[in-house]
Protein backbone atom coordinates (compact mmCIF):
# COMPACT_ATOMS: atom_id res chain seq x y z
CA UNK A 1 0.00 0.00 0.00
CA UNK A 2 1.37 3.33 -1.05
CA UNK A 3 1.64 6.02 1.55
CA UNK A 4 -0.76 8.75 0.48
CA UNK A 5 1.14 12.01 0.17
CA UNK A 6 -0.49 15.05 1.65
CA UNK A 7 -1.05 18.02 -0.62
CA UNK A 8 0.74 20.95 0.97
CA UNK A 9 0.34 24.55 -0.28
CA UNK A 10 3.91 24.21 -1.56
CA UNK A 11 2.63 21.96 -4.36
CA UNK A 12 0.35 24.70 -5.59
CA UNK A 13 3.24 27.17 -5.62
CA UNK A 14 5.40 24.81 -7.67
CA UNK A 15 2.53 24.28 -10.11
CA UNK A 16 2.08 28.05 -10.33
CA UNK A 17 5.73 28.61 -11.15
CA UNK A 18 5.59 25.86 -13.79
CA UNK A 19 2.59 27.45 -15.52
CA UNK A 20 4.27 30.85 -15.31
CA UNK A 21 7.41 29.47 -16.95
CA UNK A 22 5.43 27.85 -19.75
CA UNK A 23 3.68 31.17 -20.37
CA UNK A 24 6.95 33.10 -20.38
CA UNK A 25 8.59 30.68 -22.82
CA UNK A 26 5.54 30.85 -25.08
CA UNK A 27 5.67 34.64 -25.05
CA UNK A 28 9.28 34.50 -26.21
CA UNK A 29 8.82 31.78 -28.83
CA UNK A 30 5.50 32.44 -30.56
CA UNK A 31 5.09 35.08 -33.28
CA UNK A 32 1.32 35.40 -33.54
CA UNK A 33 0.28 38.44 -31.46
CA UNK A 34 -2.93 36.70 -30.35
CA UNK A 35 -1.10 33.62 -29.09
CA UNK A 36 1.42 35.85 -27.32
CA UNK A 37 -1.53 37.49 -25.61
CA UNK A 38 -2.83 34.10 -24.48
CA UNK A 39 0.59 33.43 -22.96
CA UNK A 40 0.29 36.64 -20.95
CA UNK A 41 -3.05 35.36 -19.66
CA UNK A 42 -1.35 32.11 -18.65
CA UNK A 43 1.23 34.04 -16.64
CA UNK A 44 -1.45 36.15 -14.96
CA UNK A 45 -3.36 33.01 -14.01
CA UNK A 46 -0.27 31.40 -12.53
CA UNK A 47 0.19 34.50 -10.38
CA UNK A 48 -3.44 34.47 -9.20
CA UNK A 49 -3.01 30.83 -8.22
CA UNK A 50 -0.01 31.72 -6.06
CA UNK A 51 -1.93 34.65 -4.55
CA UNK A 52 -4.74 32.36 -3.47
CA UNK A 53 -2.25 29.83 -2.12
CA UNK A 54 -0.39 32.44 -0.09
CA UNK A 55 -3.71 33.73 1.18
CA UNK A 56 -4.46 30.28 2.51
CA UNK A 57 -0.95 29.73 3.88
CA UNK A 58 -0.97 33.01 5.79
CA UNK A 59 -4.65 32.86 6.67
CA UNK A 60 -5.07 36.38 5.27
CA UNK A 61 -8.00 37.41 3.09
CA UNK A 62 -6.08 40.22 1.35
CA UNK A 63 -4.47 37.72 -0.99
CA UNK A 64 -7.83 36.76 -2.44
CA UNK A 65 -8.88 40.42 -2.69
CA UNK A 66 -5.84 41.12 -4.85
CA UNK A 67 -7.00 38.38 -7.23
CA UNK A 68 -10.18 40.35 -7.86
CA UNK A 69 -8.08 43.33 -8.91
CA UNK A 70 -5.91 41.11 -11.11
CA UNK A 71 -9.05 39.91 -12.87
CA UNK A 72 -10.23 43.47 -13.50
CA UNK A 73 -6.84 44.56 -14.83
CA UNK A 74 -6.62 41.46 -17.02
CA UNK A 75 -10.04 42.19 -18.51
CA UNK A 76 -9.10 45.82 -19.25
CA UNK A 77 -5.77 44.73 -20.72
CA UNK A 78 -7.42 42.20 -23.03
CA UNK A 79 -9.95 44.74 -24.26
CA UNK A 80 -7.31 47.33 -25.19
CA UNK A 81 -4.79 44.80 -26.46
CA UNK A 82 -7.30 43.06 -28.71
CA UNK A 83 -8.41 46.48 -29.98
CA UNK A 84 -4.84 47.22 -31.04
CA UNK A 85 -4.44 43.78 -32.61
CA UNK A 86 -7.73 44.10 -34.52
CA UNK A 87 -6.69 47.51 -35.84
CA UNK A 88 -3.35 46.03 -36.94
CA UNK A 89 -4.70 42.82 -38.48
CA UNK A 90 -7.34 44.71 -40.46
CA UNK A 91 -4.59 46.50 -42.36
CA UNK A 92 -2.26 43.53 -42.56
CA UNK A 93 -3.89 40.11 -42.08
CA UNK A 94 -0.56 38.27 -41.93
CA UNK A 95 0.95 40.46 -39.23
CA UNK A 96 3.38 38.94 -36.75
CA UNK A 97 4.91 40.45 -33.66
CA UNK A 98 7.55 42.15 -35.79
CA UNK A 99 4.94 44.18 -37.62
CA UNK A 100 3.91 45.82 -34.35
CA UNK A 101 6.72 48.30 -35.01
CA UNK A 102 4.19 50.22 -37.12
CA UNK A 103 2.86 51.45 -33.76
CA UNK A 104 5.92 53.69 -33.49
CA UNK A 105 4.89 57.33 -33.57
CA UNK B 1 -6.70 11.48 -0.52
CA UNK B 2 -9.46 13.36 -2.31
CA UNK B 3 -7.40 16.54 -2.36
CA UNK B 4 -4.43 14.64 -3.79
CA UNK B 5 -6.50 13.25 -6.65
CA UNK B 6 -8.09 16.63 -7.30
CA UNK B 7 -4.71 18.33 -7.28
CA UNK B 8 -3.10 15.81 -9.60
CA UNK B 9 -5.95 15.80 -12.12
CA UNK B 10 -6.43 19.58 -12.12
CA UNK B 11 -2.69 20.20 -12.19
CA UNK B 12 -2.27 17.85 -15.15
CA UNK B 13 -5.09 19.65 -16.99
CA UNK B 14 -3.48 23.02 -16.21
CA UNK B 15 -0.03 22.02 -17.40
CA UNK B 16 -1.33 20.16 -20.44
CA UNK B 17 -3.41 23.17 -21.43
CA UNK B 18 -0.49 25.54 -20.88
CA UNK B 19 1.78 23.45 -23.10
CA UNK B 20 -1.05 23.22 -25.63
CA UNK B 21 -1.28 27.01 -25.80
CA UNK B 22 2.33 27.37 -26.86
CA UNK B 23 2.64 24.17 -28.92
CA UNK B 24 -0.52 24.28 -31.04
CA UNK B 25 0.00 25.56 -34.56
CA UNK B 26 -3.57 26.74 -34.93
CA UNK B 27 -4.50 29.77 -32.76
CA UNK B 28 -8.06 28.46 -32.28
CA UNK B 29 -6.72 25.24 -30.74
CA UNK B 30 -4.41 27.34 -28.57
CA UNK B 31 -7.43 29.30 -27.29
CA UNK B 32 -9.26 26.05 -26.48
CA UNK B 33 -6.19 24.79 -24.59
CA UNK B 34 -6.26 28.04 -22.66
CA UNK B 35 -9.82 27.20 -21.57
CA UNK B 36 -8.55 23.89 -20.17
CA UNK B 37 -5.92 25.69 -18.12
CA UNK B 38 -8.42 28.25 -16.83
CA UNK B 39 -10.84 25.52 -15.76
CA UNK B 40 -8.04 23.62 -14.06
CA UNK B 41 -7.10 26.72 -12.10
CA UNK B 42 -10.75 27.24 -11.13
CA UNK B 43 -10.78 23.68 -9.75
CA UNK B 44 -7.61 24.41 -7.78
CA UNK B 45 -9.30 27.54 -6.39
CA UNK B 46 -12.19 25.39 -5.16
CA UNK B 47 -9.70 22.95 -3.63
CA UNK B 48 -8.30 25.91 -1.68
CA UNK B 49 -11.75 27.04 -0.55
CA UNK B 50 -11.87 30.15 -2.74
CA UNK B 51 -15.29 29.36 -4.16
CA UNK B 52 -16.21 32.86 -5.22
CA UNK B 53 -12.95 33.31 -7.10
CA UNK B 54 -13.48 29.99 -8.86
CA UNK B 55 -16.88 31.17 -10.11
CA UNK B 56 -15.44 34.52 -11.18
CA UNK B 57 -12.56 32.75 -12.89
CA UNK B 58 -14.92 30.68 -15.01
CA UNK B 59 -17.27 33.58 -15.78
CA UNK B 60 -14.66 36.23 -16.55
CA UNK B 61 -11.91 34.17 -18.14
CA UNK B 62 -13.64 31.28 -19.86
CA UNK B 63 -16.86 33.17 -20.42
CA UNK B 64 -15.56 36.55 -21.50
CA UNK B 65 -11.86 36.71 -22.26
CA UNK B 66 -11.48 33.49 -24.25
CA UNK B 67 -14.71 34.21 -26.12
CA UNK B 68 -13.23 37.59 -27.01
CA UNK B 69 -10.09 35.87 -28.30
CA UNK B 70 -12.10 33.42 -30.38
CA UNK B 71 -14.32 36.22 -31.63
CA UNK B 72 -11.32 38.18 -32.88
CA UNK B 73 -9.80 35.06 -34.44
CA UNK B 74 -12.95 34.18 -36.32
CA UNK B 75 -13.96 37.75 -37.17
CA UNK B 76 -10.65 38.56 -38.79
CA UNK B 77 -10.16 35.11 -40.27
CA UNK B 78 -6.62 34.89 -38.98
CA UNK B 79 -7.10 31.32 -37.72
CA UNK B 80 -4.61 29.88 -40.15
CA UNK B 81 -1.95 27.54 -38.83
CA UNK B 82 1.47 28.93 -38.15
CA UNK B 83 4.54 27.05 -39.29
CA UNK B 84 6.36 26.36 -36.05
CA UNK B 85 9.29 24.56 -37.69
CA UNK B 86 10.80 27.86 -38.83
CA UNK B 87 12.80 29.65 -36.19
CA UNK B 88 12.47 33.35 -37.08
CA UNK B 89 15.49 34.57 -35.13
CA UNK B 90 18.47 32.26 -34.87
CA UNK B 91 18.92 30.99 -31.33
CA UNK B 92 15.51 32.26 -30.22
CA UNK B 93 14.25 28.87 -29.05
CA UNK B 94 17.45 28.11 -27.19
CA UNK B 95 17.40 31.55 -25.59
CA UNK B 96 13.77 31.14 -24.57
CA UNK B 97 14.52 27.71 -23.07
CA UNK B 98 17.43 29.15 -21.08
CA UNK B 99 15.28 32.03 -19.82
CA UNK B 100 12.51 29.59 -18.88
CA UNK B 101 14.76 27.17 -17.05
CA UNK B 102 16.48 30.09 -15.32
CA UNK B 103 13.20 31.61 -14.15
CA UNK B 104 11.92 28.25 -12.94
CA UNK B 105 15.17 27.51 -11.11
CA UNK B 106 15.09 30.96 -9.51
CA UNK B 107 11.59 30.52 -8.10
CA UNK B 108 12.24 26.94 -6.99
CA UNK B 109 15.51 27.88 -5.24
CA UNK B 110 13.85 30.85 -3.53
CA UNK B 111 11.11 28.48 -2.54
CA UNK B 112 13.40 25.74 -1.24
CA UNK B 113 15.35 28.28 0.83
CA UNK B 114 12.22 28.90 2.90
CA UNK B 115 11.58 25.14 3.13
CA UNK B 116 8.17 25.53 1.55
CA UNK B 117 6.72 27.81 4.18
CA UNK B 118 5.39 31.29 3.54
CA UNK B 119 7.47 33.90 5.33
CA UNK B 120 4.96 36.76 5.44
CA UNK B 121 3.29 38.22 8.49
CA UNK B 122 0.17 36.42 9.55
CA UNK B 123 -2.76 38.58 10.65
CA UNK B 124 -3.26 38.96 14.38
CA UNK B 125 -5.94 36.76 15.89
CA UNK B 126 -9.27 38.50 15.56
CA UNK B 127 -8.06 41.00 12.93
CA UNK B 128 -10.48 41.91 10.16
CA UNK B 129 -8.35 40.33 7.45
CA UNK B 130 -7.99 36.96 9.15
CA UNK B 131 -9.81 34.19 7.34
CA UNK B 132 -12.54 33.11 9.73
CA UNK B 133 -13.82 29.57 9.83
CA UNK B 134 -17.35 29.10 8.62
CA UNK B 135 -17.66 32.47 6.87
CA UNK B 136 -18.14 32.36 3.11
CA UNK B 137 -15.17 33.77 1.23
CA UNK B 138 -17.42 36.12 -0.78
CA UNK B 139 -18.41 37.84 2.49
CA UNK B 140 -14.81 38.27 3.49
CA UNK B 141 -13.67 39.48 0.08
CA UNK B 142 -16.54 41.96 -0.03
CA UNK B 143 -15.72 43.33 3.39
CA UNK B 144 -12.03 43.61 2.57
CA UNK B 145 -12.76 45.21 -0.80
CA UNK B 146 -15.03 47.92 0.57
CA UNK B 147 -12.98 48.79 3.65
CA UNK B 148 -9.24 48.26 3.22
CA UNK B 149 -9.15 48.46 -0.57
CA UNK B 150 -11.88 51.01 -1.20
CA UNK B 151 -9.64 53.52 -2.96
CA UNK B 152 -8.12 50.89 -5.24
CA UNK B 153 -11.62 49.64 -5.99
CA UNK B 154 -12.73 53.11 -7.08
CA UNK B 155 -9.63 53.50 -9.23
CA UNK B 156 -10.48 50.28 -11.09
CA UNK B 157 -13.70 51.93 -12.27
CA UNK B 158 -11.59 54.67 -13.86
CA UNK B 159 -9.40 51.99 -15.42
CA UNK B 160 -12.42 50.23 -16.91
CA UNK B 161 -13.79 53.47 -18.37
CA UNK B 162 -10.41 54.22 -19.94
CA UNK B 163 -10.28 50.69 -21.37
CA UNK B 164 -13.77 51.03 -22.88
CA UNK B 165 -12.97 54.41 -24.45
CA UNK B 166 -9.67 53.07 -25.75
CA UNK B 167 -11.29 50.00 -27.29
CA UNK B 168 -13.98 52.08 -28.99
CA UNK B 169 -11.41 54.53 -30.33
CA UNK B 170 -9.17 51.75 -31.62
CA UNK B 171 -11.80 49.66 -33.31
CA UNK B 172 -14.18 52.15 -34.90
CA UNK B 173 -13.91 52.89 -38.59
CA UNK B 174 -13.57 56.58 -39.46
CA UNK B 175 -16.25 57.68 -41.91
CA UNK B 176 -15.02 59.68 -44.86
CA UNK B 177 -17.04 62.82 -44.11
CA UNK B 178 -15.73 63.06 -40.56
CA UNK B 179 -12.14 62.41 -41.47
CA UNK B 180 -9.98 64.94 -39.68
CA UNK B 181 -6.74 65.70 -41.49
CA UNK B 182 -3.56 65.85 -39.54
CA UNK B 183 -2.22 69.42 -40.19
CA UNK B 184 1.38 68.20 -40.24
CA UNK B 185 0.53 65.53 -42.77
CA UNK B 186 -1.33 68.06 -44.96
CA UNK B 187 1.66 70.43 -44.87
CA UNK B 188 4.02 67.58 -45.70
CA UNK B 189 1.89 66.45 -48.64
CA UNK B 190 1.66 70.04 -49.98
CA UNK B 191 5.42 70.35 -49.74
CA UNK B 192 5.92 67.09 -51.66
CA UNK B 193 3.49 68.19 -54.37
CA UNK B 194 5.19 71.60 -54.69
CA UNK B 195 8.56 69.89 -55.02
CA UNK B 196 7.24 67.51 -57.68
CA UNK B 197 5.70 70.43 -59.58
CA UNK B 198 8.95 72.42 -59.38
CA UNK B 199 10.94 69.46 -60.67
CA UNK B 200 8.47 68.89 -63.49
CA UNK B 201 8.65 72.53 -64.62
CA UNK B 202 12.43 72.73 -64.41
CA UNK B 203 12.85 69.34 -66.03
CA UNK B 204 16.16 67.77 -65.13
CA UNK B 205 18.07 71.00 -65.86
CA UNK B 206 19.36 71.71 -62.36
CA UNK B 207 18.07 69.17 -59.86
CA UNK B 208 21.21 69.55 -57.74
CA UNK B 209 20.64 73.31 -57.33
CA UNK B 210 17.03 72.78 -56.35
CA UNK B 211 18.14 70.29 -53.78
CA UNK B 212 20.68 72.78 -52.36
CA UNK B 213 18.09 75.54 -52.05
CA UNK B 214 15.83 73.18 -50.24
CA UNK B 215 18.50 72.24 -47.75
CA UNK B 216 19.28 75.90 -47.07
CA UNK B 217 15.62 76.70 -46.67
Amino acid sequence: MLAVAEVTPAWYLVLGSLIFTVGAVGLLVRRNPLVMFMCVELMLNAVTLTFVTFSRMLNDVHGTTVVVFVLVVAAAEVVVGLGIIVALLRKQPTATADDLTVLKG
Amino acid sequence: MVELVVFLVAGAICLGGAVGVIANRNPVHAALSLVATLFGIAVLFIAQEAHFLAAVQVIVYAGAIVILFLFVLMLLGVDRAEDLSIEPIRGQRVGAAIVGIGALALTLIAFASTSGEATGARPEPGAANEIAEGVADIDQIGESLFTDHLFAFEITSVLLVIAIVGAVMLSRRVRRDELVEDPLEVAHRAELEARAAAQASEGDAAPADAHDEEVQA
